[in-house]
């Protein structure tokens, strides 16, 4: 099955390619607005980036492989990532990350069973000064205790199911 | 000496300080108005005047970068803003971004005018979607307003900016990784020549900036250049002005601070940060971003030569020196982004060598040998003298991979994954050494005061 935007997001492309003086520049735009959309760069979503960009495939599947933020297969529909790098590490990342494993019942890098939720470790948020701090979805979580971050997963675990 | 002063950060805390209407009443789009009425060279003559060194890590004076751009008979100049900001301990660019968006553009409009771009490019990483927002907000709000467009402030100077995202890459902030991940490619270093200015964005001439970099130019032109660059203690060193500082670890008060230039560590530690968390004492301090060799509160300095940058500090703690490009230097570390990250006696070493071990592991974009076999390496030896496996030939070891890296590399990264390297087992080769003796015993088993 082929990949194609929705309108709105098409209109959205549009704008993305009227930035760059050739297509190429608007590969990487072009896939965060279809990850957006689709959730992970299928198969489908390099061919259609690569048809509209003009370039290969194998190009764009380069592209896809080199960058950490475009997921290569189905995610959670909520991302999570904690950052575990130094200026967070000395703040206590460890036991967020540890706690939100426990309270997730997974492993850093893995997909709860129901699909909800993807937890990630992130290398370095530039948010040192406000550590601990995780990334929910859009959102910067700063200054992290582990009530606070039992109130973020409680709200992710009962909420967004229609 | 600690300084405060608000130039940067004048309009933080001020309510909807990203909207155009703050920005204009705290003076915003004046310094480019100004620019605008100046011929380039002018422009640059101030920001050399200035003193005004990268503000991304590296150093190097603003103006003479600015003075390589040549124009090219039928290509366009562009002007790259670099805010992949992402080098562990560093957050200060965000603030800028977030908090007076217009700033950055005012900055933009200055500094294409003065290198010759009709557009900027600013290269924000993708995990900082309020930033993003803010200055797409910030575009829409100058581009309605004239500021940005066909004929702004009616110079007939057409000129605009895009916000262009990575995708999670750290190596994206090494400018010439950043031109191939904004033209659409894997963000692998270039080499060089060509530089940038010579052949840059899509094969044109391009300057690369920090965010902060830029930010600091409206107030160079407000100021002057000359009286820009005095606000500093190291004015004389050629590193002028008034820049963000960044601390965070083991402190009371971790956060962004504005002072002038002259700022030592014990200001920063200390007076700004509110000194160490209660309970501990400062075990190490790395000054700015974790590529930068650690310091040791002990160390003092050793410059009897008095033609030595220095030797105004002889004998006195490392901790007293201004934090600058050259005195940094000289002390064998950097002051890259002026942001520490502060170690307390709770905090196992070998533990923080291994984390920013990993990081370097994981961020390299493997395209040199030496780089990406070499820190997989050192972090596999690290990890085996955290397991209480290693042995001390291996401790020897590290040094030989770490000197392998270090000039052997396309990019910079090779040097900033061996320098922490280096001045760990220059720093903690006791700590390490006993660490390795007792299988682990002697740790504090811990990161977290």
């Amino acid at each position: 099955m082929s990949f194609a935007l929705t309108p709105e997001r098409q209109r959205e492309a549009e704008e993305i390619f009227s930035r760059y003086p050739n297509k190429l520049a608007a590969c990487i735009p072009l896939l965060h607005l279809c990850q957006e959309q689709h959730g992970w760069v299928s198969s489908e979503v390099i061919d259609f980036v690569a048809d509209r960009c003009e370039v290969t495939t194998a190009h764009v599947q380069g592209v896809v492989t080199f960058y950490s933020l475009f997921n290569q297969q189905p995610v959670g529909r909520h991302q999570i990532w904690v950052c575990r790098t130094l200026s967070c590490a000395l703040g206590g990342a460890g036991e967020i990350l540890r706690h939100c494993e426990k309270r997730l019942g997974i492993r850093a890098g893995e997909t709860t069973p129901d699909g909800r939720v993807t937890l990630r470790t992130a290398e370095c948020l530039a948010a040192c000064g406000q550590g601990p701090v995780m990334q929910v979805d859009k959102t910067y979580h700063e200054h992290l205790t582990i009530e606070q971050v039992d109130r973020i997963l409680d709200g992710l675990l009962a909420g967004d199911e229609k | 000496m600690l300084k405060q002063v608000r130039n940067l950060t004048r309009s933080y805390g001020v309510p909807e300080s990203w909207t155009l209407r703050v920005s204009r009443e705290q003076g915003g789009y004046e310094s480019a108005r100004k620019a605008y009425a100046w011929p380039a060279q002018q422009i640059i003559d101030e920001v050399k005047k200035a003193n005004l060194r990268g503000r991304g890590g590296a150093g190097f004076p603003a103006g003479v970068k600015w003075s390589f751009m040549r124009p090219h008979p039928t290509l366009p100049a562009y002007l790259v803003v670099n805010a992949d900001e992402g080098e562990p301990g560093t957050f200060k660019d965000r603030t800028i971004m977030e908090l007076d968006p217009h700033r950055l553009i005012e900055g933009c409009m200055i500094a294409a005018r003065a290198i010759g771009a009709h557009a900027a490019y600013i290269y924000v990483r993708h995990e900082l979607h309020l930033a993003k927002e803010r200055l797409w907000g910030a575009i829409r709000e100058a581009r309605d307003a004239g500021l940005l467009g066909e004929n702004p402030l009616g110079s007939g100077w057409a000129m605009d900016v895009q916000v262009h995202t990575g995708a999670g890459a750290y190596i994206c902030g090494e400018e010439t990784a950043l031109l191939n991940s904004l033209e659409g490619r894997r963000g692998e270093p270039r080499i060089r020549p060509p530089f940038p200015a010579q052949a840059g964005l899509f094969g044109c001439p391009t300057t690369v900036n920090n965010v902060e970099t830029i930010a600091s130019t409206p107030t160079i032109l407000e100021l002057g250049g000359e009286a820009f660059s005095r606000l500093s203690d190291l004015h004389h060193l050629g590193d002028g002005g008034c820049r963000l500082f960044g601390l965070s670890g083991h402190v009371q008060r971790p956060g962004v601070y504005e002072a002038c230039i002259g700022l030592t560590l014990r200001d920063l530690i200390y007076e700004l940060g509110g000194g160490m968390l209660p309970g501990t004492k400062l075990l190490g301090v790395i000054p700015g971003g974790s590529s930068c060799p650690v310091l040791r509160p002990e160390e003092t300095v050793d410059a009897p030569d008095q033609k030595s940058v220095l030797h105004p500090w002889h004998g006195m703690s490392v901790l007293d020196v201004p934090i600058g490009v050259d005195t940094m230097r000289e002390l064998g570390t950097m002051a890259g982004t002026t942001c520490a990250i502060v170690l307390s006696d709770r905090a196992c070493p070998a533990l923080a060598l291994q984390n920013i071990m990993r990081f370097y592991r994981h961020e390299s974009c493997g395209q040199c040998t030496p780089c990406r076999e070499g820190t997989g390496w050192m972090e596999r030896i690290v990890d085996k003298i955290v397991a209480g496996t290693a042995t001390i030939e291996e401790l020897d070891m590290l040094y030989g991979i770490a000197s392998n890296v270090m000039g052997n590399t396309i990019c910079a990264f090779g040097e900033g994954a061996s320098m922490p390297m280096l001045g760990f087992l220059r720093k903690f080769r006791k700590e390490l050494e006993q660490h390795v003796r007792t299988g682990g015993k002697s740790s504090t088993g811990r990161l977290n005061a």
